[in-house]
């Protein structure tokens, strides 16, 4: 069964002559232990498509189903809890809190989940450790480097074994060693079981991913197939 | 790829003979470039015959034996001479030639597609960049299990992403360009009505010098 699926989803915004058509009619399946990375040019509809399988924002027509179940019939707490424990947001910018630690920025969202406070900083230490974080439990953000906070900010996502991360450029402004950081706990963390949709222009990071699907006017256009094995690249033609 | 070049590198440590040569030749460039027996030899060859290396003739058979090969039918070791040692110095600082322009087959068909009726260049675009980004999937995999020790590996893998990443880059900067030129109005006719002398736009390329 998919983690994420979006049915014949479209968007529109604004009416009349203003309207603009985000996306039209967009199918992705998700399964579990699946990275997908969506690539296209800016205003493609990229970031939409993750905002409303992130279920912050509703689709004009088509069904987002998580888990298997559609978004559409939960209540407004339902879909609040959905967003708590099973969908994990990263961000290009990280979106840490500056007035708390790596481990308290960390551990928040299980707080906030009814999680007692001693045990979601647990839970926080043990996902910061994870990421070889450790030692940077009790540090500010404006302590960490950026490859760090964006580390600090994968553990955040990830915590309390959420099924379902969504990333938007989820590399941001990190030079490339520590892009290629990122992507690789992206993916580490799809082999244990995570399905994730990956936000990004750059093929160097969307290559990481088991399937990249490209955009263009709000439209999937293409898409890559599974390859036959990276062993094919090392055959020399005989 | 030069392998005189990669094996006077090699023959800067000490002496070797062919086989050892062409072993630890594919073991630093990550095992991503297989060399020939022959070729090792036809290099050396020409090496000694330009005086850059020359046979180590006195350590020939201890070292032979040192080397765990069986006595008796010894190979012939080579050494680096000072003119060699000197050549590899010179080599390693001079730029490769990335000056002249690529005549790239890529540019063509993209170049090719906007002249053709009835063809969508930005779906020629597309398909190519789908094959580039499956191709990069494929080497991004070989990364996947390396946790860092064969550093010579992932570096010969990085190049041919960075290399393929640049393709996808100018094909990206290709359909945009084009787009942006199309909704004002640019069709390739007006194109052969350009003002820059088509002279002087080749002679800025280097295609006539």
């Amino acid at each position: 069964m998919s983690v994420l699926e979006l049915r014949s989803i479209s968007k529109v915004y604004g009416k009349g002559a203003a309207e603009v058509q985000a996306l039209r009619d967009i199918s992705l399946s998700v399964p579990a232990g699946t990275m997908v990375a969506v690539m296209g040019p800016s205003g493609s509809g990229k970031s939409t498509l993750l905002t409303i399988a992130g279920t912050l924002e509703e689709p004009t027509s088509g069904a987002v189903l998580v888990g298997g179940r559609d978004i559409a019939a939960m209540s407004g707490g339902g879909k609040a809890r959905l967003r708590r424990r099973t969908i994990g947001y990263v961000f290009q910018d990280f979106n840490l809190l500056p007035g708390l630690t790596a481990a308290e920025n960390v551990s928040l969202p299980l707080e906030l989940d009814g999680m007692s406070a001693r045990r979601a900083h647990l839970a926080g230490i043990k996902a910061l450790e994870d990421l070889g974080l450790g030692d940077r439990a009790g540090r500010f953000p404006d302590q960490l480097s950026g490859g760090e906070r964006q580390r600090v900010a994968i553990a955040r996502a990830v915590v309390g074994e959420r099924s379902l991360l969504l990333a938007d450029e989820p590399s941001g402004a990190l030079d490339s060693v520590n892009s290629e950081a990122v992507m690789r706990l992206i993916h580490t963390y799809c082999k244990r079981g995570t399905a994730a949709v990956v936000v990004t222009h750059d093929a160097q990071l969307a290559s990481w991913a088991d399937r990249v699907v490209f955009l263009r006017d709000g439209r999937l256009v293409d898409q890559t197939v599974p390859s036959a094995g990276p062993e094919s690249l090392l055959e020399q033609p005989s | 790829m030069s392998v005189r070049h990669a094996l006077l590198a090699l023959l800067s440590e000490g002496p070797k003979y062919g086989l050892q040569l062409r072993e630890e030749f594919e073991a630093r460039t990550g095992e991503v470039w297989p060399l020939n027996v022959g070729q090792v030899y036809t290099t050396l060859q020409r090496l000694e015959r330009d005086g850059l290396v020359q046979a180590a003739n006195g350590e020939q058979a201890a070292e032979h034996e040192a080397l765990g090969n069986t006595p008796g039918a010894p190979q012939k070791a080579y050494r680096i001479t000072d003119a060699g040692s000197a050549e590899l110095a010179r080599w390693l600082r001079v730029p490769p030639d990335l000056s002249s322009p690529p005549r790239d087959e890529l540019v063509m068909k993209v170049l090719v597609a906007v002249t053709v009726p009835g063809t969508d260049v930005h779906e020629v675009i597309q398909a190519h960049r789908t094959y580039l980004v499956q191709l990069m999937q494929e080497w991004t995999r070989l990364k996947e299990h390396d946790d860092g020790p064969d550093v010579a590996f992932v570096l010969v893998v990085d190049a041919e992403l960075f290399r393929l990443d640049s393709v996808v880059r100018w094909l990206d900067a290709a359909d945009g360009r084009l787009r942006r030129a199309m909704a004002d109005g640019w069709t390739p006719a007006r194109a052969a009505q350009a003002t820059i002398p088509a002279l002087a736009r080749r002679r800025r390329l280097g295609v006539v010098r």
